[in-house]
């Protein structure tokens, strides 16, 4: 049995506490916790994080990549839901 | 619904505008990800290149590798063993970045050991002492940092992103070699001679890691216009040598280079021109360490057949278990 048989997983790292979890990449591994142990090594050498996670790439459900989507489309045309979109009057303080 | 890293294999008759969209992703400066369309072309390019690259981290552990076992002090085995992980990180990046592109890493270590992939032909010559670590990490990572900085803006997401790790992690490997040449320049006569001899082994095959001329490269246009290349061989090989002249100066070596000098009407220093046939026959196989770098990645790979085996029985066993 070769490696490609090891399923992928997707890996998230924690910077800092308050900080939210962000994907660094993928590795394969044979299961979760060598999956945990594996991204420790590869991703986190130079102390990048306080918290990893790892979940297999196949559990992921993914929107398509293209950006102009309609997907997207109902947020496209709400202008109003900006600040910048409503005219205050300069003089008017902390708003 | 779509894994996340599956990807697009097959185009038969390309939708119209997907090409336009390619070219104005990347004419903006934009980044081209896993799932976009790109042209086939493109994508070969990018296999090619990325698979090299990751191999080269690979290979390139076994030169130092070499030394492991007899660095002269504890400190100088901790500090080589961390480059040795970086190195193998690196690969496993790139790799990571590759299967985006809808190959997987099995099939690039089989055409690897097969020797049907290339990697950095640098690393087909011999570590003969313990300079040749510093040198190492002053030449052959300063060499492959002026190569991979401007990787970091590649209009391929994965490959720009594992490059701006892999760069971050290279400056400890160069200034690592650099402070180790200072240390033996500062002991005897003999420690002196052997960074001497490092130097003039590894100065010529360096410059060459920057690939041949820009008249003989013919793809450097093509990865250009597809911002995969930001310079080109001969601009990246100056910069290296007007980078390199100056740390050479302060350590206080000679570069074996007699045409070497500054040319004060363009601002940069003059060099004599490698002996391309070498690396054509470095390439082609014919280099000093060649057969050695692969048979010893063969048996690696056949070598720990039992532990990925044995990895995933215990997985299997573990899911069987939970079920």
């Amino acid at each position: 049995m070769s490696d490609h048989t090891w399923p992928l997983y997707e890996v998230f790292v924690r910077p800092r506490r308050g900080l939210n979890h962000v994907h660094v990449g993928s590795l394969h591994a044979p299961d979760d916790r060598m999956a945990l142990l594996a991204a420790r090594d590869l991703y986190t050498r130079r102390n990048e994080g306080v918290s990893l996670w790892v979940v297999r790439s196949a559990a992921i459900t993914a929107s398509t990549p293209d950006e102009r989507d309609p997907f997207f489309e109902p947020s496209g045309d709400k202008v109003y839901r900006h600040p910048t979109f409503y005219d205050i009057p300069e003089d008017v303080p902390h708003i | 619904m779509v894994a996340v890293q599956a990807a697009d294999t097959a185009e038969p008759g390309v939708p119209a505008g997907l090409a336009e969209r390619f070219e104005a992703v990347v004419a903006a400066e934009q980044r081209i990800e896993p799932r976009d369309w790109m042209p086939d072309a493109y994508r070969a390019t990018l296999i090619r290149q990325i698979a090299q690259h990751a191999h080269s981290e690979i290979i390139g552990m076994q030169p130092e590798g070499n030394w492991l076992t007899r660095a002269p002090s504890l400190r100088r085995k901790a500090i080589l063993l961390a480059k040795a992980q970086d190195e193998a990180g690196h690969g496993l990046y790139l790799y990571a970045a590759a299967e985006t592109l809808g190959v997987d890493r099995a099939e690039l270590t089989e055409k690897l050991i097969s020797g049907r992939q290339k990697y950095s032909s640098i690393f087909n010559y011999p570590t003969l002492n313990f300079a040749d670590v510093g040198v190492i990490g002053w030449l052959v990572d300063g060499a492959a940092i002026c190569n991979q900085v401007p990787l970091c803006r590649c209009s391929y997401g994965p490959y720009a992103r594992a490059m701006v790790r892999i760069c971050k992690e290279e400056s400890f490997h160069q200034r690592q070699g650099y402070e180790l040449l200072m240390t033996l320049m500062r002991g005897t006569e003999g420690q002196r001679r052997m960074v001497q001899d490092a130097v003039d082994r590894w100065w010529w095959p360096s410059l060459m890691m920057f690939g041949p001329p820009d008249a003989e490269s013919p793809n450097t246009e093509q990865s250009m216009a597809w911002r995969i290349k930001r310079h080109t061989n001969d601009e990246l090989r100056q910069r290296f040598v007007d980078m390199t002249v100056p740390q050479a100066e302060h350590l206080g070596i000679t570069l074996p280079d007699p045409e070497l000098r500054w040319n004060e009407q363009r601002g940069g220093w003059d060099f004599g021109e490698p002996d391309w046939s070498e690396l054509m026959r470095v390439i082609k196989g014919q280099g000093p360490c060649n057969t050695q770098r692969i048979d010893r990645r063969r048996a690696a790979h056949e070598e720990g057949a039992w532990v990925r085996e044995a990895a995933a029985a215990y997985a299997k066993k573990r899911e069987e278990s939970h079920v």
